[in-house]
């Protein structure tokens, strides 16, 4: 029987990003709010230790820092006439667990998506008519770029993002994306040293006419004093961002921007290494009344509160939604039903390696968003009319580590292993760089989540089921693009150069992205979308479902920045209107 | 009711509340202002522990002292003393049983605060939550556990009359001197001590104490506070760091619990006072470059600290302190630096600067002649100057703190 407690305003589930920007701004709204954390508090001079936090083998390859299957697995296969099996090591995207969540192991591409982005169905049906989205289950997100454009701007402060604006109130500036929707004011700092390859890569696509700029980066380029008074110191170009804590305060994460204050705060309490088991509905459904959590000593406990967030990773929240029965199941036969729907990922291949003799990279010196990039072919950004696809890629290239263990590039045909991989990789070692595409991801019918009919978690739960294979729309386009790539690339003659492609069989062993977005989308459809244009449940309505979990589809950049912009976004509306007047929102 | 017999009934009232013992508002809001100026509430709340509830050990060479419990606890805490009890204990430290208090407690500062300040101390901890918390009795080593020897201690080194009035002065000084050696206590911990505990030697030139080093907070130039602009000794009390040092350990606790609620005016006489403190003699000729423990030092400073602490040892202002000519590092002991390198440390938060970024610890990853090495390059580089680190003292420091 679990032990009732007495109640809280609010009840967050994970103190991730999502959660810590809601647990700032509720405080600040006069709540009282508990962050209930399944994994371990982590601070930075204790958990980022500058002296063992560069060890590549305990937290890449061993991945300390990430959820772990024996506390909650997933199975997959890539489509319904497979029998999922369970994933028994996360391969191809690594969920984050413990204070931070996977904020803490990001690399800090802190992107915008583009206005076109959020009303893609819209957008795409005028421009080239229905017929030419019909595979696709593609939807709007019910919020347009416009309207959260304050809220992204927020959290780029929060951040202390490095970039260079393109669109600054519809004037373009010289150096910026071009293409981007219109900001009102500049990064709050000015971008990253710029590596070689970057400098190589920018040239060259200039060169063919493409718009080149430095990647957002939440990797700060100079001390910084954020608008909370956190202050946060300036990036050492060491290379160990994806996978790795930060030691030295200068990659934005929820320790290093919002904690310092938050934890301070008397109306904040965080309980971790507590695992939310379900959400409690009174007995109308309409209404949350409480989760039930378990505590590392295995005691239940049930929580009552007014408000209740779910800020998991976007796949824990549409499992919570499952196990609690909010929302009803999407089904793939018919299309019908709300979680679980509109799972996407992110679309990889086509990028290119170079190999030269004549360069020399250090590869050493990176940091997780030191990056240039083209968006010429991006989104909506180029006519799609003659061509067989839509969507778009990023065409980027940086530098975000050289590390020992996993960064040995070497030319086609060397051995695996032995005396002539090491002569290979001693070779090739800094004269090597990459061109990439990052790809859209769009909505099929077929792709979705639900619960495992037959694996459970070590609490007797079932596990969640990802249904998922790349769609034949994202393949083509990531191979079109991937020629794209091609053209910039052979511009800089390298000696040797090899080219990934796009293709079927989605792979959950090599890692490819930790992008999962969908299942409890966002709109202003209930029949289609699982939470409202705030994030809140259409059928439970003071639940607030926070994370990429909403995206109907995915754009091609990282998801991060919007993830916290739509925070930001539901905060709003929450201190505005639903304290004010608890119920329906839209 | 008319407006006579309204004041009459208030009147009534207002008398009702004294003869039940109930303090005015006026001398509770004054007591809170004191209590935060005297900063009470830093030694007599044991870590994680109910404000004033005491239980905070304070390791003296003596022993240690266990600073009681304040709140108005009728058993265990201050709840059936009067009002004139109080005030001699704070000023003359004489408990109401005529017990001595061990000067731990600052009585020989406290003693220039007024009857009316210290009674209002009083009224303000009548309001405070009492807690029901015995503590631990000292354990001071023999002959100190003899409270009785306090006398002859009060005979020797008590000076409970204030100094004469300097009007020469002006009214900042005069206040800043009154804050700094009356309730601020200041020379408590940074004031070199003698044999007995009693402030001995040229004022605030520094001491050791807790496992720290309080630094020199004189107007000496380098290991001082003498290059600091008046206005940079307030943002330093204020928020805890201003660009050229940032404060951790007790002085964290001073700022977070003190000096950050005090008005901008008490700080700018405080500083105003302190940088008119004479310092000591001048620091050491600083080591050659080419001196072997300097160029393993350096190595080493490479290897460990340079990600935050710079190559030029400027430091990131907002977040890292500097190495070059911060005084913390130019002590005449090295005493805090080995802590902080072997033990970690965490800077003070407060509401205008909450970061509170801190250092990790390094005692897994150098060994002692590594850590001596590298400080002793810290504190004769960029125009530092200070005495060499031995090992030994690392060896000392690492068995005090218990890290192996």
């Amino acid at each position: 029987m679990a032990k009732l407690l007495p109640r809280k305003d609010v009840v967050i589930m994970g103190l991730g990003w999502t959660g810590s920007i809601l647990a700032q701004e509720l405080t600040s709204a006069g709540l009282d709010v508990l962050a209930l954390e399944r994994g371990p508090w982590r601070d930075t001079a204790n958990d980022f230790n500058i002296g063992y936090m560069p060890d590549e083998l305990r937290y890449a390859i061993r991945k300390e820092l990430f959820l772990q299957p024996a506390q909650e697995a997933m199975t997959m296969r890539n489509n319904v006439s497979q029998t999922a099996l369970p994933m028994r090591d996360y391969g191809s995207f690594l969920p984050g667990a413990g204070v931070g969540g996977a904020g803490v192991h990001w690399n800090g591409q802190c992107w915008r998506y583009d206005p076109s982005d959020f009303i893609a169905k819209t957008h795409l049906t005028q421009r080239y008519g229905a017929k030419k989205i019909a595979d696709l289950q593609l939807q709007d997100w019910g919020v347009t770029f416009d309207e959260i454009e304050h809220c992204y701007d927020r959290y780029e402060y929060l951040c202390g993002t490095s970039g260079k604006a393109g669109v600054i109130k519809g004037q373009v500036q010289p150096g910026g994306n071009p293409f981007e929707g219109s900001r009102s004011r500049e990064y709050p700092n000015p971008p990253l040293k710029r590596p070689y390859c970057a400098s190589l890569f920018e040239e060259a696509a200039r060169n063919l006419g493409l718009h080149p700029f430095p990647v957002p980066a939440a990797n700060l380029s100079r001390p910084y004093i954020n608008p909370l008074g956190v202050a946060m110191g300036e990036c050492t170009y060491c290379g160990y961002c994806e996978r790795f804590g930060c030691a030295n305060y200068s990659k934005s994460t929820p320790q290093t921007t919002i904690l310092p204050v938050l934890i301070k705060k008397k109306n904040f309490e965080v309980r971790t290494e507590c695992e939310v088991m379900k959400i409690n509905l009174h007995p109308d459904g309409k209404t949350a009344k409480s989760v039930t959590y378990i505590d590392s000593s295995g005691n239940d406990y049930e929580q009552p509160a007014d408000l209740i967030m779910l800020c998991g990773y976007g796949l824990m929240n549409v499992r919570m939604m499952f196990l609690s029965g909010i929302g009803k199941p999407y089904d793939p036969k018919t299309g019908e039903g709300v979680v679980g729907r509109n799972y996407c990922y992110q679309t990889g291949g086509g990028g290119a390696t170079l190999f030269f003799d004549d360069k020399r990279f250090n590869p050493f010196m990176g940091a997780g968003a030191l990056i240039s990039s083209a968006h010429d072919f991006n989104g909506d950004n180029f006519d799609h009319s003659k061509l067989d696809f839509v969507g778009g890629a990023s065409i980027s290239s940086g530098q975000s580590n050289g590390r020992p263990i996993s960064s040995r590039p070497t030319p086609p045909g060397t051995p695996r292993w032995g005396s002539k991989w090491k002569a290979a990789t001693a070779a090739t070692y800094g004269h090597v760089m990459n061109i990439g595409g990052s790809g859209s991801s769009y909505a099929i019918r077929g792709n979705y989540l639900d619960l495992d009919p037959t694996y459970t978690d070590r609490h007797g739960r079932p596990l969640l089921r990802l249904t998922f294979d790349f769609p034949d729309n994202d393949i083509r386009m990531q191979n079109w693009v991937g020629t794209q790539v091609e053209k910039v690339a052979r511009s800089l003659n390298p000696k040797l150069m090899t080219m990934g492609r796009a293709g079927k069989g989605w792979n959950s062993v090599p890692y490819q992205s930790t992008h999962n977005t969908g299942g409890a989308v966002m709109g202003a459809d209930p029949k289609t979308s699982a939470v409202n244009r705030y994030l809140q449940s259409w059928d439970v309505s003071n639940l607030f479902v926070i994370g990429a979990s909403a995206y109907p589809q995915n754009a091609a950049v990282n998801p991060t920045g919007t993830v916290c912009a739509l925070a930001y976004w539901a905060a709003e509306a929450i201190r505005d209107r639903y304290i004010k007047h608890p119920g329906k929102l839209a | 009711m008319n407006r006579a017999a309204f004041l009459l009934l208030m009147m009534l009232a207002a008398s009702a509340a004294h003869a039940a013992g109930a303090p005015d508002y006026a001398s509770v809001q004054a007591g809170r202002s004191a209590a935060m100026l005297a900063d009470c509430i830093s030694c007599h709340t044991a870590p994680g522990g109910k404000p004033f509830a005491g239980g905070l050990v304070l390791e003296t060479p003596f022993g240690g002292i266990t600073a009681p419990n304040i709140t108005p606890d009728n058993d265990t805490g201050i709840g059936s003393w009067t009002k004139e009890e109080f005030v001699r204990a704070v000023k003359a430290g004489i408990g109401p049983n005529g017990r001595h208090l061990y000067p731990a407690m600052p009585y020989p500062y406290y003693a220039r605060i007024s009857d009316a300040d210290t009674g209002a101390i009083f009224d303000y901890l009548q309001t405070v939550t009492a807690v029901r918390n015995r503590v631990r009795a000292n354990a001071l080593r023999f002959p100190f556990n003899i409270r009785g020897l306090m006398a002859s201690w009060n005979l020797l080194f008590f000076r409970p009359a204030p100094p004469a009035p300097h009007t020469d002065k002006s009214a900042a000084w005069q206040r800043g001197e009154y804050l700094v050696n009356g309730p601020g206590h200041c020379g408590a911990c940074h004031s070199p001590k003698n044999p007995f505990g009693a402030d001995a030697g040229r004022a605030l030139t520094g001491a050791s104490l807790q496992g720290w080093f309080a630094p020199d907070i004189t107007a000496h130039a380098q290991r001082g506070i003498g290059a600091w602009r008046e206005s940079e000794v307030v943002t330093y009390l204020k928020t805890g760091h201003n660009g050229r040092s940032m404060a951790s350990g007790p002085m964290a606790e001073v700022i977070e619990n003190s000096t950050a609620q005090m008005s901008d005016a008490d700080l700018a006489a405080i500083a105003a006072y302190l940088k008119e403190v004479p310092g000591g003699g001048a620091p050491p000729r600083a080591l050659a470059a080419d001196d072997g423990h300097m160029k393993r030092g350096a190595a080493l400073y490479e290897d460990n600290c340079l990600g935050c602490h710079n190559s030029r040892g400027n430091g990131q202002s907002v977040i890292f302190p500097p190495l070059a000519g911060n005084p913390v590092v130019q002590q005449k002991s090295a005493e805090t630096l080995i802590r902080v390198v072997l033990a970690s440390t965490q800077a003070a938060q407060t509401p205008r600067a909450p970061t509170a970024a801190a250092m990790p610890s390094f005692a897994w990853r150098l060994n002692d002649a590594q850590v001596a090495d590298i400080l002793t390059y810290v504190r004769n580089s960029w125009g530092n100057a200070a005495e060499a680190v031995p090992a030994g003292a690392v060896t000392k420091s690492r068995a005090a703190l218990q890290l192996h």
